[in-house]
């Protein structure tokens, strides 16, 4: 009877895991998903808990509490620090994965060998390969996106580092198919935990070579990896709930990722293993440097105030100065003096998928007002002014023509056809790709030098009492 | 004995449906998405109740046991962030 309920929940709780991502097609029905996966996921929970071969409670009931005592703190943390958040949540999600599949794999070599099947071993080789690379490459990834001191942001790269990379990782799977072979041999252990440490390894030299401007595919990728991890700790433990849901997890990875790699115009292995920044040649060698030209905020309210339309670019810039609220001012005082403002977002902006979207939703923003990119182009060179906030790879117009340069092919928001453009960048070096930015020089740019908020702060109060009218 | 076969077969079926579903969700909720479909794959909790919880030996308990509290963490704070984010979406 407590088997049938077990093998009914498990049904129920995949429908709304699927219901709960089906919802997520419109923001007004998105939070019925939410509620639809914690009733699953309450409902898988409580029918594996009644199960008979479950004797000992006090250790679960502590770990629970354990887990609601970290999570709710992480829940809260700061909007712009949810690209972090991500990629932690992400590590946790490798290490269950790993920890199981090591704790699985121990018990049945000391007391069931037969289960030991081919078949079992190698998803068992691919659950703990893919949980523990997953594991260490997303704390990586947590702490240069936290910009943890000790952690360099910017990609280090070494010569015959792919030839390292892919060295680990191919004696660990080679490692496996031994392990296959011999599930069960005096040595089987020590094999077993020689790949469990070269996949933690792996997992820290595959992010060390990336950079932040490659974060929203990394993110991507490692959450397939995450979901894939779930997948095999499914097949080890013939357990369809957890193949489902974590297939459902490392398609939405997949799709991400591809939506992402799209949006530079690379493939995964360039990602993974074409490290961004890695060659930086001066683009316009021998051509004359060309200067900026700064101008005031006073002459940028004046500009911003007399255009009929203007195009806000917000980029990662914006979130490091946490400047969405006084983007809302902004906004709300140019709307108010019967300016049209649209806000450009670029599938890459910031260091996650959907970034920027959060940080201005949370802002009040209406979404209506969010166009990506495909939809503005055709509308820049009928915009007046072209706000550069914090953005820059994707603006950059070398995209289309610096063959040399590592974005090359990547589509932009083609900010340099507007009328004017007003780009404010927190310093005068160049952005995180270490690319010269010619749009900063051309004819109808005017630069705002300083951080996003500050910057903007200032606009704002032009707009407020005693400034231009 | 375990039936692999229908394992993989479910495995396939799940894959095309989370490609068909995923496919359609909003451009505007990636991140949200993205804590979410986290908050579920955080279903390996299953597994690691039944590590933790049966008549097994102390130390392979205590490896459940960590994988329990781990994807506790992510299912809490996955879901409660999603919410939180999606709130803000909805509030126009």
């Amino acid at each position: 009877m407590i088997r049938l309920i077990g093998e009914l929940a498990a049904v129920l709780a995949t429908a709304l895991f699927i219901f709960a991502l089906y919802w997520m097609n419109d923001p007004k029905s998105a939070r019925r998903g939410v509620y639809a996966g914690v009733t699953g996921m309450t409902v898988a929970i409580v029918a594996t808990w009644i199960q008979p071969e479950i004797v000992h409670h006090g250790w679960i009931f502590l770990a629970i509490v354990g887990g609601f005592a970290v999570g709710i703190p992480l829940s809260r943390v700061p909007l712009t620090a949810v690209p972090q958040r991500t990629a932690l949540s992400h590590a946790f999600g490798g290490l269950a994965a790993g920890l199981v599949g090591t704790a699985e794999y121990f018990l049945w070599l000391g007391e069931h060998q037969s289960q030991l099947t081919p078949f079992r071993t190698s998803a068992l080789v691919a659950e703990v390969i893919l949980g523990f690379l997953t594991f260490t490459g997303s704390i990586m990834a947590a702490g240069k996106l936290q910009e943890v001191r000790w952690m360099p942001q910017r990609p280090v790269t070494y010569p015959g580092q792919n030839v390292v990379n892919i060295g680990v990782l191919a004696i660990a799977v080679g490692l496996g198919v031994v392990l296959v072979l011999h599930p069960t041999a005096p040595w089987s252990g020590q094999i077993f935990i020689a790949i469990a440490v070269l996949s933690l390894i792996f997992g820290v030299l595959l992010i060390i070579p990336i950079g932040g401007a490659d974060m929203p595919t990394v993110i991507s990728i490692l959450n397939a990896y995450a979901g894939l991890a779930a997948v095999a700790m499914g097949f080890v433990l013939d357990n369809k709930l957890l193949v489902t849901a974590g297939a459902l997890d490392g398609s939405s990875g997949l799709i991400l990722s591809i939506i992402m790699c799209r949006a530079m115009n690379r493939s995964f292995t360039n990602v993974l293993f074409g490290a961004f920044g890695k060659a930086q040649p001066a683009l316009a060698a021998g051509a004359e440097q060309k200067a900026w030209k700064q101008e005031s905020v006073e002459g940028a309210a004046q500009m911003l105030e007399q255009a009929r339309s203007v195009v806000i670019i917000p980029g990662y810039g914006m979130a490091v100065a946490q400047a969405q609220h006084k983007v809302r001012e902004l906004y709300d005082a140019l709307t108010k003096r019967g300016v049209s403002v649209k806000f450009a977002i670029h599938p890459v902006a910031g260091r996650m998928p959907g970034h920027m979207n959060v940080l201005l939703a949370e802002a009040n923003i209406p979404y209506s007002a969010l166009v990506e990119m495909d939809e503005i182009n055709p509308e820049m060179p009928q915009t007046d002014v072209a706000l550069v906030l914090g953005a820059n790879d994707v603006v950059n117009p070398a995209a289309r023509y610096g063959k040399s340069t590592p974005i090359y092919g990547m589509p932009i928001i083609d900010a340099d056809k507007a009328k004017t453009v007003l780009a404010v960048k927190r310093s005068k070096n160049p952005g995180f790709a270490g690319i010269d930015n010619e749009l900063y020089v051309l004819d109808n740019t005017w630069m705002l030098f300083g951080d996003a908020k500050a910057v903007l702060s200032d606009l704002v109060k032009q707009f407020g009492g005693g400034g231009i009218h | 004995m375990t039936d692999f076969g229908s394992v993989l077969f479910v495995f396939v079926l799940a894959t095309f449906i989370g490609l068909g579903v995923i496919r359609r969700v909003s451009r505007l909720l990636y991140t949200p998405l993205m804590s979410l479909t986290n908050a579920i794959s955080a279903i390996a909790v299953v597994g690691s109740i039944v590590v933790t919880g049966a008549e097994y030996p102390r130390t392979i308990r205590i490896l459940g046991a960590i994988a329990l509290f781990a994807s506790m963490t992510n299912i809490v704070s996955g879901f409660l962030i999603t919410d939180r984010m999606l709130k803000m979406f909805k509030k126009q």
